[in-house]
């Protein structure tokens, strides 16, 4: 669907006309992110993180390919075929591989920004909670994916990571450990699994780009959201996703690619466990197993449950863990605010900014030595973070009184004393 | 199918024409069995997917470790590998075995005397797998000189579990006791786990 403003492809040159009539993959593209997409024309940076993440499963996916020609997916070549073979021996190797291990933490990165675009503005509100629930898969499937990608250099962390990753469900009652067994084709993360990890690290990425389809078919049925949440009016609300859009992406995936690039050559080995340059032990495991920091939080709500209440404290851990990402598959319906952005929300937007410095906190728990003092302060930031969701959203979208909305995108646009550079932007158009 | 050497003209139907509004269920279960039938024969097809990712035989084929034990002192443990995983075989001393026996069974997270977890005869031997039971780390005090933690058996430095002389949790996340493995004396000083 698109606005009945939208422009229409016309192909001008016989070839094009051709190529329309029987396949009409250009008029696809065209509606889909060029000029046949109207976007609300006062998007503002944040907007750009999700046209950035599709940057990144490509740098991945096209990286991750030519890696996997140099790797030997075995127990006793691995560790031997990346930090000899791809690091020292293959050329531009070394550019390859921490591209590719620091493009996964720019993607999370990215991705972790776009979700909290999400939960300020209130994109996952209707009608876009399909949009938002696809996110939550496609957010499932790039944790799975990099958890798979991070076993295969087989250092100590890569193994023990495996091996603590996969005891989760050994939590399971009475089932358990047959599938822990199971999931690793052993007793113990060994050739198996490391293979196994291969496959499904190569197969993921573009089960990924499948959900990617999905998600940005979804929000093309009601359009963007945009700062406001007031819906598009008219065609004076919106300017065409090309050239527009494009060019702003386009800035944005500079200004990424810098941030990247000093990472890449400077600073390689800086996000990085240093025990992952020990290759793995089966027999010993390091003092301090931590997980890459964008589990961080997660970890910490697992490392949180210390007592046995009916259910052993092990299996609460984990399933407040994964339950804290599932419940975001709830976060439409337990925010019942009809207004969406946070800039007309004054409670709510005080709970976001805790929620993300909670958020952090549980992070810096997470990758920390579990402490007394430590696990106490996990305790305290992982029941706020599930009373937010839980119990301080469902009440503010009942107290709350919003202040008033702008008519339209465009009054709050122009109504901006003295404009935006936006707005001129959107004028000239 | 009728032909027209049975001497039905080709206007005429074998099946009266009644037959098929009357009793139109006959064609709906005929399509439900094949469709059924179809469904549950791809649904099989997944089992071999499955089950080939259970552990293989050259895996199961690691699964009995033989072990001489002579040279293991009293108050010694060595680490062996069992299944590619850890396993912890300890000639508990006399007080250790004292310090396990004297621990009321019914404080413990999981109730289980020394007795129930050695084999008869051969009660200072205690064999366990060397992976924590709360999410797989190697506990420390099978090594020479490596902290056995509070109570003196094994100590797990990544969450902080604490074991005692026999092998069971005491203090920290551990939900459950170090597992002993299935093993057997074959002689008095060889152990056959597995």
């Amino acid at each position: 669907m698109s606005f009945p403003w939208a422009r229409h492809y016309e192909p001008k040159n016989p070839l094009t006309q051709w190529i329309d009539s029987r396949l009409p993959l250009p008029r696809f593209v065209y509606n889909a992110v060029g000029a046949g997409y109207p976007v609300p024309r006062n998007l503002n940076y944040f907007w750009n993180f999700g046209v950035l993440a599709g940057v990144c499963l490509v740098v991945q996916i096209v990286t991750g390919i030519v890696l996997a020609m140099h790797f030997h997916s075995s127990a006793a070549g691995a560790f031997e075929s990346i930090n000899g073979t791809i690091m020292r021996d293959v050329n531009a190797g070394w550019f390859l591989r921490f591209a590719h291990a620091n493009g996964a933490s720019m993607f999370l990165l990215v991705v972790y920004i776009h979700i909290f675009r999400g939960l300020y503005y209130g994109s996952y509100k209707a009608p876009r909670e399909m949009v938002w629930l696809i996110g939550v898969v496609i957010f499932l499937l790039l944790m799975a994916t990099a958890f798979m990608g991070y076993v295969l250099p087989w250092g100590q962390m890569s193994f023990w990571g495996a091996q603590v990753i996969t005891g989760f469900f050994s939590a399971i009652p009475v089932v358990g450990e047959w599938i822990r067994v199971w999931l690793l084709g052993g007793y113990a993360p060994d050739d198996a699994a490391l293979n196994r990890f291969f496959s499904l690290h190569y197969l993921l990425p573009f089960v990924i780009a499948g959900a990617v389809i999905l998600h940005i078919w979804a929000l093309h049925i009601p359009g963007s959201s945009n700062p406001t949440g007031v819906e598009v009016k008219g065609e004076q609300d919106t300017v065409p996703f090309h050239p527009y859009y494009t060019a702003k992406d386009g800035f944005g995936v500079g200004v990424f690619l810098i941030l990247f690039s000093t990472l890449i050559f400077f600073f390689p080995d800086y996000l990085g466990h240093p025990d992952n340059y020990v290759p793995a032990n089966p027999l010993s495991t390091p003092a301090h197993i931590v997980p890459e920091w964008y589990f961080w939080p997660f970890y910490a709500i697992l490392r949180a449950f210390t007592a046995d209440v009916i259910i052993p404290a092990k299996l609460w851990g984990v399933i407040a863990m994964f339950g804290s990402i599932l419940l975001l598959f709830f976060l439409p319906w337990l925010d019942k605010s009809p207004v969406r952005s946070a800039n007309y929300r004054p409670m709510y937007r005080i709970a976001f900014w805790v929620l993300v410095l909670d958020v952090l906190v549980l992070g810096y728990c997470g990758g920390s030595t579990a402490t007394p003092t430590i696990v106490i302060v996990s305790q305290i930031t992982a029941a706020y973070y599930f009373a937010h969701f839980l119990i301080i959203v469902p009440i503010i979208s009942r107290l709350e009184r919003p202040k008033p909305l702008p008519n339209s995108i465009t009054e709050a646009v122009l109504g901006d004393a003295g404009g935006s550079r936006m707005t001129e932007t959107a004028l000239s158009a | 199918m009728a032909t027209l050497e049975d001497g039905v003209s080709p206007t005429q139907t074998v099946v009266p024409p009644g037959d098929v509004i009357e009793n139109p269920r006959r064609r709906d279960y005929l399509q439900i069995a094949a469709v059924a039938f179809a469904g549950v024969g791809g649904a099989v097809t997944v089992l071999p997917l499955i089950n080939s990712m259970n552990p293989s035989a050259d895996v199961l084929a690691l699964s009995s470790t033989e072990l001489d034990v002579s040279a293991i002192e009293p108050g010694q443990a060595i680490k062996a590998s069992f299944r590619k995983q850890p396993l912890f075989v300890r000639n508990l001393t006399p007080a250790e075995i004292a310090a396990a026996d004297a621990v009321p069974v019914s404080s413990l997270r999981d109730p289980q005397t020394l007795a129930e977890r050695t084999k008869e005869g051969h009660g200072n031997w205690l064999i366990t797998l060397g992976v924590c039971t709360h999410l797989g780390c190697v506990p420390l005090g099978a090594g020479e000189g490596e902290n056995r933690g509070p109570f003196g058996g094994y100590f797990c430095p990544c969450h902080g579990s604490a074991y005692d002389t026999a092998g069971r949790i005491r203090q920290g996340p551990a939900p459950t006791n170090l597992a002993v493995p299935d093993y057997e004396f074959t002689s008095p000083t060889v152990v056959v786990v597995g």
